[in-house]
């Protein structure tokens, strides 16, 4: 299918790209229907919004950077989204790109999980008080190889 | 909104399966019990509002230039 990106212009889409989000990011809970799509720069992806070209996420892989990263996958709450099995999830943080004079940073308190059996999605909330809204990748990266 | 009012261990009950109960009252601070199905999300509202408005700053930067990150790949399994 034809999506129009943020980042890319207009797309050729795979439909096993598409997730649904039957309750929407927080803040954003109208829109349910997204993409998912490799950046062409390693190693983020793009959340694309199916409906609106300009509402895209940059996503990451948070044990690239926290190889601590854990989050009960088990919870009764995932069953919003019908996992089951461990290996069908897929966790990733939502990355923000400052201004000047920041590092880029990801939201490890609110990850973005898909069941990728199903295609459904939701946003998360840990409440471990590790996990940040804003968690700097670089300096982390650092810190887990130090 | 509904306006109630509680004392010292009296409760409220939410729907059909979510219990609210004044736990402490100390000076400011009111300690509140939360009995609900562990499907259902409890948290402070600043937690809400935290992660929605981070939300909004990375949706709004996400049109931006990924800067070059030296960020090596997980092995794939």
């Amino acid at each position: 299918m034809r999506v129009k990106t943020k980042a890319y212009g207009e797309i050729d889409a795979d439909e096993r790209q598409r997730v649904s989000f039957p309750a929407g990011l927080l803040g954003f809970e109208k829109f349910k229907d997204y993409i998912l799509l490799d950046a062409r720069q390693n190693p983020f992806f793009y959340l694309q919004s199916i409906d609106v070209p300009d509402l895209a996420f940059i996503l990451i892989d948070p044990f690239l950077f926290r190889p601590d990263y854990s989050l009960d996958v088990n919870d009764d709450s995932l069953g919003d989204i019908g996992v089951s099995e461990p290996e069908d999830v897929l966790v990733f943080a939502i990355v923000t790109v400052p201004g000047e004079g920041a590092g880029v940073t990801a939201n490890l308190m609110g990850p973005i999980i898909i069941n990728k059996a199903n295609r459904l999605g939701m946003q998360t909330v840990l409440p471990d008080a590790r996990w940040r809204v804003k968690h700097d990748i670089m300096a982390e990266l650092a810190a887990s190889k130090a | 909104m509904l306006i109630l009012s509680r004392r010292l261990n009296e409760k409220i009950v939410i729907g059909d399966d979510i219990v609210v109960s004044v736990v402490e009252v100390r000076g400011d601070q009111v300690k509140l019990g939360i009995d609900a199905p562990r499907n259902v999300k409890v948290f402070r509202e600043e937690v809400f509002i935290a992660i929605q408005e981070e939300n909004r700053k990375a949706a709004a930067a996400s049109g931006m230039q990924l800067p070059l990150m030296d960020i090596p790949e997980r092995p794939k399994p």
